[in-house]
């Protein structure tokens, strides 16, 4: 464990938390959500946990951001109502 | 934004050589490491789910840079729900057979060395592999599929 780059990555991870609860384009969020997993990703490989880490490269930043995505394209800019 | 979503309605989303030779040259690989990671799961990171979650994503991205029915003819929908099916029956299956007809625990694979008399510690490490088999199916197939009806608002016909 190296200390400062933990506070690094931990410090992007709040980051991109925050960004991407307040940016408005909905894709620009499903990126920066993309961002957020591979930071916690790279976080518990550094703490060596790397099995976990396996799991949020493969499943948070891969198939749920495609899965966003294709959700967020079926969808139109305006609401209807 | 907008104007993937107009593309996305009229079904013109851009086709491009340049990522279609990439993934077609790309895919084998993927699957090679899915299999790999499955394969070796119990003595390094990875395993069934992971190792699952990577060859589903070989199919997504087949799906994304070409179309639906170019990924149906390599997975068909068939052979997607045979397979899901099949990897909870052998994940279900063994740990049963383990627990009803040899008189062990729940997933105590040394109890089936009276099927096949290895020895109960070669037993253990092959029920591992036994059951990464199961889930790495399983997953493979639901994680592609799940992305196929979302893509395609569960008609399964053109997607993104």
């Amino acid at each position: 464990m190296i200390w400062i780059l933990d506070l690094m990555i931990l410090i992007l991870v709040v980051v991109c938390a925050l960004v991407a609860i307040n940016v408005k384009d909905l894709l620009s969020a499903t990126i920066i959500f993309g961002v957020y997993s591979f930071a916690m990703c790279l976080l518990w490989a550094e703490m060596g946990a790397v099995d976990v880490a396996f799991t949020e490269a493969t499943v948070g930043a891969g198939i749920s951001t495609i899965l966003f995505v294709a959700a967020i394209l079926h969808t139109s800019r305006r609401s209807k109502d | 934004m907008r104007l993937l979503q107009d593309q996305t309605a009229e079904q013109k989303l851009g086709e491009s050589l340049i990522i279609q030779t990439a993934v077609r040259i790309l895919v084998p690989f993927i699957q090679l490491f899915g299999l790999y990671v499955i394969v070796h799961g119990h003595y390094s990171p990875g395993g069934g789910f992971q190792g699952g979650v990577i060859l589903g994503a070989s199919f997504v991205l087949l799906t994304l840079a070409f179309d639906q029915k170019f990924a149906l003819k390599y997975m068909s929908e068939k052979a997607n729900n045979i397979l899901s099916n099949a990897g909870a029956l052998l994940f279900t299956g063994t740990a049963t057979l383990c627990a009803i007809c040899y008189g062990g625990k729940f997933l105590d694979y040394s109890a089936l060395d009276k099927l096949l008399p290895l020895g109960p510690i070669a037993w253990r490490s092959f029920g591992i592999f036994v059951i990464e088999v199961g889930v790495g199916l399983a997953v493979m197939s639901i994680s592609a599929s799940l992305f196929w009806l979302l893509g395609s608002n569960g008609e399964m016909d053109e997607g993104l």
